[in-house]
């Protein structure tokens, strides 16, 4: 029991709340507490990630009594390994860029400490294994991103934050709800143990019931089509590293993880409930990227196009689940699942490099109107050449991340014999080309008209930047199989081996 | 607010104080704890408040004071689910103190010892809200 999975939640809670002690006497201490924090998770993931060992943990030490689990259970697998890694990279980037664009508005600690906050709840969502303390830090997470929505405290971001704040409670109350109620049919909460006691109970309407308020709560929270009303406000109003942590990790982290989690480990899925997360993910995929085409405020169009990506994300999981479900071969439901955990990874990568961008555009335009702008490209050439990559990445370019995961779970539905939903995800990849070239041509090209003076951002912000591009191009190496064995392969293994998870937490 | 009302609170306010350390220190032994009795101490500051106080200046100096001490009550609470780690059997929030018998008030090992802190947090957190309420509805009549 030397285990020291619980430092990725204790070190961030702990400094959300030294923030504002010594942040009282210094201004100097959050911005570089914060990024070596990031830092030192970031060097810790990914050596987790890159050996084999998989454990569980409990909390308190509190033994099982007569094999049923008491304490609380922190399971540490290869899914949530690949999931932990990403909110470190991610979330240490960020706050690099953070330094100079919090430096415009005034309360900096709380900045840092709700976004310390966010990241405990999110690593805690991620080990938790146990059903209600997911839905405990899930409540941290959203509850600290919801303050981070109105950071601004304008009109605009009020209302998103508010808007937010109700379709996220209407969520939690759904999540809690079904809890209650695998609680009370289950009679225990440690995820492990409920499949466990589900394998004997026979299938009947309350489970269909309970999986259909989970789908609903965690697809409010993932921000799936029907459910997505908040998403395009809060992730345009919140100042933009919140939207790249938003729209990068958070909603993956506690919406399509949770799901996958939950249906692959704890449920045992049926053939129905795979064809709905299926239409669920082809349904965002095509709308997000119909309605990203018509806008013109660069931060809603990015937030419709996360719409989209994610549901190619859900796409490819849910042929994973229709192949499994109907007892298909299963060397190409692990292609479909690795592809979209490899879109997983790429999209947090280029839609937070994109968020950030708008960010660098708005820090030195004071605006996001896509018909003000034009012809940046010659005095912000950092933020220009970035944002080219990303948008080449996400549209799927060729040497870029963002084609080939597409391409993997475009081939998988097409060997699994889903020509449609193969042809739909070629067509939105289209679309996506689309409206990403408005996007540049809008932007960057063309004729300046009303920004001739002004200058490329500093340098914390552009380093994270040319960060992220790299990673956009290095990410790419992935998709040569014996090096996707190493990072992808072991998440892909605990999902589609139930057995494999319930086993790691022993009691 | 009227005599009978200053009056009335300074009386009451001691007993209101009184009875949230009281389920406090008792959380392990009878219903409540830390949250409800940190609830019922933030009570009788706002009850003094609500009487005495209102002058904006003197608010704020008191809510710098309660954010600090919310923040430093629940990273007590971490340090201790750390010492736990250190002392006895490397796992974090280890009940590493004596857990003398059941039922006499000083018992149950580091439990107390959390309550006491979460009731301090609980406490400061209401407060904070409070005030910060309070100073906003000050600074629009203003």
């Amino acid at each position: 029991m030397n285990s020291l999975i619980p430092l990725f939640i204790i070190i961030p809670l702990a400094i959300a709340f030294i923030i504002p002690v010594i942040g009282k006497l210094t201004n100097y201490f959050a911005k570089t507490i914060t990024p070596i924090m990031l830092l030192i998770l970031c060097f810790f993931s990914v050596t987790l990630l890159f050996n084999n060992n998989q454990e569980s943990y409990i909390v308190g030490g509190w033994q099982p009594v007569d094999n049923i689990p008491i304490g609380i259970y922190l399971v540490l697998d290869g899914f949530s390994k690949l999931i932990l890694c990403i909110i470190s990279v991610i979330g240490f980037l960020v706050s690099i860029y953070s330094i100079s664009y919090i430096s415009k508005y005034t309360s900096e600690n709380n900045f840092y400490a709700l976004f310390c906050l966010m990241i405990a709840g999110m690593n805690g969502v991620v080990l938790s294994g146990d059903i209600f303390n997911l839905f405990v830090f899930l409540e941290i997470s959203v509850i600290a991103s919801y303050a981070l929505v109105a950071f601004g405290v304008g009109k605009n971001e009020l209302e998103a934050s508010f808007k937010y704040q109700v379709l996220g409670n209407i969520a939690s109350f759904l999540i809690l709800f079904s809890i209650a109620l695998l609680y009370w049919q289950t009679k225990t909460l440690n995820i492990a143990d409920i499949s466990n006691i589900l394998k004997t109970h026979d299938s009947s309407a309350f489970l269909t019931f309970t999986q259909i308020l989970l789908i609903t709560g965690f697809g409010l929270k993932a921000a799936i089509i029907p459910f997505h009303a908040w998403l395009p406000d809060a992730h345009s109003s919140a100042p933009s590293p919140v939207s790249a942590m938003l729209s990068g990790v958070l909603i993956k982290a506690i919406g399509v993880y949770v799901i996958v989690r939950l249906f692959f480990n704890m449920f045992a899925f049926t053939y129905e409930i795979a064809v709905v997360i299926t239409v669920l993910g082809t349904l965002s995929m095509i709308i997000g990227s119909l309605l990203a085409i018509n806008q013109w405020d660069i931060k809603r169009l990015l937030a419709y196009s996360s719409i989209s990506q994610i549901g190619y994300i859900i796409l490819g999981f849910g042929i994973g689940m229709m192949i499994l479900a109907k007892g298909g071969k299963e060397s190409l439901a692990v292609l479909a699942i690795s592809g979209s955990l490899f879109h997983m990874v790429n999209h947090s990568v280029f839609k937070g490099l994109l968020f950030l961008g708008a960010g660098a555009i708005e820090y030195r335009t004071n605006t996001r109107d896509m018909n003000q702008l034009g012809g940046l490209s010659e005095n912000m050439p950092i933020t220009s050449t970035t944002s080219l990559g990303a948008s080449m990445s996400i549209s799927g370019i060729p040497p870029f991340n963002g084609f080939f995961s597409k391409l993997i779970i475009i081939i998988a539905a097409v060997q699994a014999k889903f020509y449609l939903l193969a042809f739909l995800a070629v067509i939105v990849s289209i679309i996506t080309l689309a409206y990403f070239l408005k996007f540049q041509k809008a932007v960057f090209y063309g004729k300046n008209k009303n920004f001739k003076d002004i200058k490329e951002v500093p340098f914390a912000m552009s380093l994270s930047m040319i960060v992220l591009v790299i990673l956009c191009l290095g990410l790419s190496v992935l998709a040569i199989p014996s090096i996707r064995e190493v990072v992808l392969d072991q998440a892909v293994n605990s999902l589609i081996n139930v057995d494999e998870y319930v086993n790691l937490v022993k009691y | 607010m009227s005599l009978i009302v200053k009056k009335v609170a300074q009386l009451i306010t001691g007993f209101v104080f009184l009875y949230g350390i009281y389920i406090i220190v008792h959380g392990h032994l009878t219903p409540g704890g830390g949250f409800a009795g940190g609830a019922i101490l933030a009570g009788a500051y706002i009850l003094q408040i609500l009487a005495f106080g209102r002058d904006p200046l003197h608010l704020k100096k008191k809510e710098t004071g309660s954010s600090v001490s919310e923040s430093v009550a629940i990273f007590l609470v971490l340090m201790m689910a750390v010492a736990g780690f250190f002392i006895g059997a490397k796992v974090f929030f280890n009940n590493y103190l004596p857990t003398g018998k059941i039922g006499e008030l000083v018992s149950a090992g580091a439990i107390p010892l959390y309550n006491v802190l979460i009731g301090i947090e609980v406490a400061a957190a209401l407060l904070t809200i409070f005030l910060a309420l309070i100073i906003y509805k000050e600074e629009i009549e203003e």
